[in-house]
């Protein structure tokens, strides 16, 4: 039985009953006014994993780290940390240290006093402390600049820098807001490998916020996907991409496309439904079938469908419509088919061949088909 | 070519603005300075005059007494008037200060929404002339004034308190007046401040006040530097406050220096404490030019 494992196969404890969370949110709600941030939350993270908080803005994502920062209280439900209780531990004794998305590097001390300014808080001496800051400027490769002051600095080397005075104290917990979100593409792909080293290099838990799924995908051991508050689903990349609890979360990490029907037939593993697009058989998500004529979505990720111009054969699924857009970003093309019932579906190809003889063009009327198993029948 | 004129013409403005308003007047001022008194119109002998030609003028200027300055050294008067306007302006410019930044941080912390409301209510006494409001606070604190009467009215004093005429005044009416000159500056250093900061200070382990002071007011030094100057510098020269709401007790120098000239009629004398004050506050601004320019070169 093929499966979605995570990344580093023998990491999982989120599969081990018997493992202890490192970080609990239990019945977490906050609000703000009548305003309702997080919303009856509950959520374990565990010791050295690197987890990521996925949302649109406005989902509560980066209030639930700056709860565990202690910027925020819980309006209700309690955090734990390590087992102990977070409640009214103000953030300066918790042992837990952000990145903030602004860096927030103190504009009036040089990058080696911004290092070592929570190393002087925690009263460690001079020798001590300035070796640890060496160590630090050496960890992102700084070592030349620790003389300078932040506004002397590239947003590339200021990211770097708020990173090692977030990791300087040795926390067991290094929150990240948005870490990424301030660098250009290039310059954002080399750090995720460089952020992936440095959790793996210190062993620290990481908890990261962001807006970005293909950053998180990249990073995370695993990933929640929030919704206003609340979790919409938690699992590895893979889970969350091949087997979305929802349409939200099939919608919201990757490119999808999501067809309506009602439940026509059903087995133990695969459901038909029926819709504007005719009849559409696709994997059954979870254990239990819908009730025949129950309203169900088909969700298929672009790359999972075959491009023909004649009809194919011997296929579980076929749609047929007109080309409307094809766009060609080098390593695949992605067209975009407006189907007779006037969905538009996109479906990718891999441009394995540098020439093509007879490329599709516009107006022509293709096939797109798919087996059973390339894509699930969702309930909501 | 034609950029290269507008743009010298553009720095030549306030140097033109410098010499016609500032050092031409400073000029004459000091003339008078070190001219004699006499009884007439105008009551001085200058001792040179351009029209002597170049060579006469010099010829004068190396015989320059500078009598007008021994007299201000010789008299403790004037003396005593320069100290105690600098005592009563510098102690003035920390009960500013220690009222002035509060009100600046809880500006800079309300809600956006509010702020130019605020703002607004902090510049909103300078819609009133300056000699009006310090007339009405002869109203609030004279032996029967509005403070007295509330007082009294609560039961916190028996006798009324005698502040009308004495130094109390004096403090009373310059922070007043000097209040929005501290707010303003430290207002707009903190409002730009990124509130992140404070929250890394923290994070990293500092308490709330630690995080305050390393961070918060540290950074706010531009603004309270300016804000002190601002209110330190027109303080010590002040005339109109120690006149009104001050006693025969109250020497300060803008006062000494009004009495030279209208009651004394002595233009030399008055001239000579004017462009001694000058120097005297020449000073704290050259320091605090330097400062800003170390921290504009510390930042770069």
């Amino acid at each position: 039985m093929p499966s979605l494992g995570s990344i580093r196969r023998s990491f999982a404890p989120w599969d081990d009953p018997a493992a202890k969370p490192y970080i609990s949110f239990k019945n977490v709600t906050k609000r703000f006014g009548d305003f309702v941030a997080v919303d009856n939350l509950s959520l374990d993270v565990y010791e050295r994993e690197f987890f990521s908080l996925l949302g649109p803005s406005g989902c509560g994502k980066t209030t639930l780290l700056r709860m565990l920062a202690g910027f925020e209280e819980p309006t209700e439900g309690e955090i734990f940390l390590d087992g102990q209780s977070l409640k009214g531990v103000p953030p300066h004794k918790r042992p837990v240290n952000m990145m903030f998305q602004s860096y927030a590097l103190f504009p009036h001390m040089s990058v080696a006093d911004n290092i070592a300014f929570g190393l002087k808080q925690d009263g460690m001496e001079k020798g001590a402390r300035d070796e640890r800051v060496a160590q630090m400027l050496k960890l992102v490769k700084l070592e030349e600049f620790a003389k300078r002051k932040p506004d002397q600095l590239s947003g590339g080397q200021r990211q770097r820098v708020a990173l090692a005075r977030a990791v300087a104290k040795r926390p067991k917990l290094l929150l990240l807001d948005e870490p990424l979100g301030a660098l250009d593409k290039k310059l954002r792909e080399e750090t995720q490998f460089e952020l992936m080293d440095l959790q793996q290099q210190l062993g620290l838990t990481f908890m990261i916020v962001t807006h970005d799924q293909e950053e998180a995908m990249t990073m995370s051991d695993r990933i929640a996907v929030m919704d206003k508050g609340i979790i919409a689903q938690i699992g590895t990349p893979a889970e969350i991409y091949e087997a979305p609890n929802s349409r939200y979360v099939a919608d919201f990490i990757g490119s999808g496309n999501i067809l309506e029907g009602n439940v026509a037939s059903s087995d133990d593993a695969h459901v038909t439904i029926k819709g504007g697009d005719g009849e559409i058989v696709g994997a059954l998500r979870g254990s239990k079938a819908p009730a025949n004529g129950e309203a169900a979505w088909f969700a298929i990720r672009p790359e999972k469908m075959q491009v023909s111009r004649s009809k194919p054969e011997n296929v579980d699924n076929a749609l047929e419509g007109e080309v409307w857009d094809i766009a060609y970003l080098g390593d695949m093309t992605i067209i975009n088919l407006k189907l007779d019932s006037g969905n538009v579906v996109q479906a990718s190809m891999i441009n394995r061949s540098r020439l093509v003889e007879d490329p599709i063009g516009y107006d022509e009327r293709i096939w797109l088909s798919f087996s059973a198993d390339s894509g699930l029948v969702l309930e909501r | 070519m034609m950029r290269a004129i507008t743009n010298r013409l553009v720095i030549i403005i306030p140097y033109l603005w410098l010499l016609f308003f500032f050092l031409l007047p400073f000029m004459i001022v000091l003339r008078i300075a070190l001219s004699d008194l006499e009884y007439g119109a105008p009551p001085y002998t200058p001792q040179f005059s351009l029209a002597d030609g170049w060579n006469v003028m010099w010829e004068k200027l190396g015989q320059l007494d500078f009598e007008n300055f021994g007299f201000l050294a010789s008299d403790s008067l004037y003396i005593n008037s320069y100290l105690s306007s600098l005592q009563i302006a510098f102690f003035s410019t920390i009960l500013t200060l220690l009222l002035g930044f509060p009100l600046a941080y809880g500006m800079a912390r309300a809600p956006s929404g509010i702020r130019p409301t605020l703002l607004m209510l902090v510049i909103l006494p300078f819609w009133t002339s300056f000699l009006i409001r310090v007339y009405a606070w002869i109203g609030i604190l004279k032996q029967e004034g509005l403070l007295n009467q509330l007082l009294l009215w609560l039961g916190l004093i028996d006798t009324p308190l005698e502040i009308l005429s004495t130094n109390k005044a004096v403090y009373i009416g310059i922070v007043y007046s000097y209040l929005p000159f501290m707010v303003l500056p430290i207002y707009s250093t903190l409002e730009k401040m990124d509130e992140s900061l404070v929250e890394a200070a923290r994070d990293l382990g500092c308490t709330r006040i630690g995080a305050f002071w390393k961070v918060t007011a540290r950074l706010a030094v531009p603004g309270i530097l300016a804000g002190c100057l601002l209110v330190f510098i027109p303080a010590v020269g002040e005339f109109v406050i120690p006149d009104l709401l001050g006693g025969s007790g109250t020497l300060m120098i803008g006062k000494t220096l009004w009495t030279e000239f209208f009651n004394n009629s002595d233009w030399t004398v008055a001239s000579a404490i004017a462009i001694v004050l000058l120097v005297v506050l020449v000073v704290p601004i050259v320091l605090f030019q330097n400062a800003q320019a170390r921290a504009a070169e510390a930042g770069r």
